[in-house]
């Protein structure tokens, strides 16, 4: 080619003062026009999204039906009255499987892809501890309802919180006096080996040797286990009472198998409700329960003293007196845990509004805001129990109950107080960086 | 609680294993045996063989055994028509190609794992026991249910082995396992029996997990860990080997039972049956009681 190129019109062309003149007045009066105005309100009208982590499948899937059916209720109620800040709350769910590596796939699909405000919502300890690192490394909230006390061992990250449901060392140092003045002194206790049951394992013996109380045998299980009876020889002869607590699809199982293994001898039963949770009480094989005692961290079964926010909040999410779901009484609910879902939902409206929260910008601010809370008062929003929330430690205390089994129901015998749960803190995340 | 008493729990809760074991693998030793086809997907048959279970218990109201008899009867029949469809769809048109339908095996586990949690859910439901009379024995109370499974799994074995030694369909069937071309030369329809078999390794499972679903539950996930042990079992018996498999299991499901309660332990069983796996494939990859290859 012989022809010399031309330099391209672009660089040969001026930019008049005139027209440049011309364009910002047109972009000034395209500013001013109702559009834009429209689109800022429409901005702060926007739904609020929360990430709602439920463990749609895997061995904790009972739990998450029911966390899911709390959640969607709770949010119908806040929605009802107005939102959060005048916004309406919208909740995008995604299943983590009850699987640790997928949950933090999901905190962070939830981040990168939904783009929520929070993520809230998980239940299995060993899928918190796999999803808080990648919560804390995407800087969002994680509101977890999880019973775990990993929130409060101050080992996770600053992002993460457990406003709604007690942990497991609360509970332990609450029904230890209970236990050892009631059950017996001698004990032995039977946990599932993974987080949650390693927190039993490592806070009752402590709580029931200030009792006087001695744990003679740690029997841990693998959470999927499916055949129990090859453990109970290691329960030794001189036990008073079995402490236990199950979780995975078996559970029905095991306690099945601790009745065929001892029948109506045997040692006292002192059980977590997790042992039977989403389990009709009435199954064939149970009967040996009877006189055995549960703690359950709400009322399964609809009590005569129940409180006008408690009943409200069981027909809200759908539950009958059995505690089972209104329309199918074999539909049985997990309402010692579900209740956290209700709870954890208002603390973060409390929050949002505290904090004045108007987006993703805002996010330290909403942690901000919810370490801020101290006494929460039982009623609608709270219905399980009036609580006291730590912001050091980002865990809330609470009342628990324990219940004894007669005619095939659970019927509460004693409600333990908020300071027979306390404890000194390991830990004070408002020190830690966001 | 001493030893002899630990002893009898453990070898009674091995003799629960080993008999719902054998019959669930030997439907994949028979499986392999007559076709040469690795079937990964013989789990998910027992996982429906215990949904179909409930499903067909459930249906009925009385007493237990009634329902219970039924998916005795149903849960096979279902499970072994969706295997003939199975092979018939799929295995048939790969040609029996030993590669090919171990992918195609592992699709249809995840096709039927799904499906069942598709319309049967993700929880574990619980099928009521015909029968279950406590037994109290001087150091600990056991299921009588239990012994029943253990009872039931020996008469079911014992029908299998007579069916295959003693009948022109047994004969059929280790006639076409031997050659299967020189059997198609004498007029055997290899391609039914194939069919056949197959349907015969998954009714096998179902009625295993029948057995088993009154003393566990329902669960869409719970065809992983017999899937695993079975094949324990078949390498250690030897692949095809009826009487190897009926040994093998009964090995490994009396030295789960026994390690798992004398040493408190699941994990060093399972530790010490892979071990076994390793040493037969190094040492006698035929088996116990295969045959060397020609």
């Amino acid at each position: 080619m012989t022809d010399a190129r031309k330099p391209s019109s672009f660089l040969t062309s001026s930019v008049s003062r005139r027209s440049a003149l011309k364009g910002l007045g047109a972009t000034a009066a395209l500013t001013a026009a109702p559009g834009f105005v429209r689109y800022a309100q429409t901005q702060s009208s926007a739904p609020i999204r929360i990430g709602f982590q439920a463990h749609r499948t895997g061995i904790g899937a009972s739990y998450g039906r029911w966390y899911e059916r709390t959640t969607a209720a709770a949010v119908k109620a806040i929605n009802a009255a107005g939102g959060i800040n005048g916004r309406p709350v919208e909740i995008v769910t995604e299943d983590d499987g009850t699987d640790p590596a997928r949950g933090a796939e999901v905190v962070e699909k939830f981040a990168s892809q939904h783009k929520v405000d929070l993520v809230y919502g998980t239940l299995f300890s060993h899928v918190v501890t796999g999803s808080a690192p990648a919560a804390g490394e995407l800087k969002i909230p994680y509101y977890v309802v999880s019973e775990g006390y990993h929130v409060a061992s101050g080992k996770l990250n600053r992002w993460v919180i457990q406003p709604g449901i007690t942990d497991v060392r609360a509970q332990c140092r609450s029904v230890a006096p209970w236990i050892s003045q009631n059950v017996g002194k001698k004990i032995t206790m039977i946990y599932p080996d993974y987080a949650f049951g390693h927190d039993h394992r490592d806070f009752f013996a402590p709580a029931a040797a200030e009792q006087g109380a001695e744990v003679i045998a740690q029997i841990a299980i693998p959470p999927t286990e499916t055949s129990f009876t090859r453990y109970f020889p290691q329960i030794p002869a001189g036990t008073d009472v079995i402490y236990h607590v199950m979780v995975g699809p078996a559970v029905l199982t095991f306690v099945k198998e601790l009745g065929e293994f001892y029948g109506g001898r045997g040692p006292k039963l002192f059980g977590f409700i997790d042992s039977l949770e989403a389990v009709d009480m009435k199954s064939p094989g149970l009967d040996f329960l009877e006189g055995s005692h549960f703690w359950e961290g709400m009322p399964r079964y609809l009590q005569a003293d129940a409180s006008e926010a408690e009943r409200a909040y069981r027909d809200a999410v759908g539950l009958d007196e059995n505690g089972a779901a209104a329309n199918d009484p074999r539909d049985v609910s997990t309402n010692a845990h579900m209740f956290g879902c209700w709870e954890t939902l208002y603390i973060i409206k409390r929050s949002m509004e505290a904090a004045g929260y108007r987006g993703i910008e805002d996010r330290q601010k909403l942690i901000e805001a919810t370490e801020a809370i101290t006494e929460l008062e039982e009623g609608v929003e709270h219905p399980q129990g009036p609580k006291r929330f730590d912001g050091k430690i980002h865990q809330v205390f609470g009342v628990q109950n324990i219940s004894v089994v007669e005619n095939g129901k659970l019927n509460v015998v004693h409600k333990t107080a908020i300071e027979d749960g306390l404890y000194e803190p390991e830990a004070d995340y408002t020190t830690q960086s966001f | 609680m001493g030893f002899g008493p630990l002893l009898l729990l453990a070898s009674l809760e091995g003799l629960v294993t080993a008999a719902t074991l054998a019959l669930m693998a030997l439907g994949l030793s028979l499986v392999f045996g007559v076709m040469r086809v690795v079937n990964v997907a013989h789990g998910e048959f027992f996982m429906l063989g215990a949904v179909v279970a409930w499903a067909v218990s459930t249906a009925f109201a009385g007493h237990p055994a009634i329902g219970f008899t039924a998916a005795l009867l149903v849960a096979p029949l279902v499970v072994g028509a969706v295997a003939f469809l199975a092979e018939r769809l799929v295995l048939k048109r790969l040609n029996y190609d030993p590669e090919a339908t171990i992918v195609a095996t592992i699709g249809l586990l995840y096709i039927v794992q799904q499906l069942a949690l598709t319309f049967y859910g993700a929880d574990a439901r619980p099928v009521q026991p015909p029968f279950n009379p406590r037994i109290q024995l001087p150091w600990f109370g056991y299921s009588g249910y239990k012994l029943g499974v253990i009872a039931a799994a020996g008469v079911l074995l014992a029908g299998v082995w007579f069916v295959l030694a003693r009948t022109r369909a047994g004969l059929v069937m280790r006639a076409t396992q031997y050659d299967a071309e020189t059997a198609q030369a004498f007029g055997i329809p290899v391609g039914r029996v194939y069919a056949g078999v197959f349907a015969l390794g998954a009714m096998l499972a179902a009625v295993a997990a029948v057995l088993v679903v009154p003393v566990s539950q329902a669960h869409y996930l719970m065809g992983r860990d017999p899937l695993l042990l079975s094949f324990v079992v078949v390498i250690i018996g030897g692949l095809g080997s009826l009487r190897g498999t009926v040994v093998a299991a009964l090995l490994i499901g009396l030295s789960d039972g026994i390690i798992s309660t004398l040493f408190f332990s699941p994990t060093l069983a399972k530790i010490l049956a892979t071990l076994l796996v390793a040493l037969v494939l190094v040492f006698r990859p035929q088996g116990l009681f295969g045959t060397a290859a020609r």
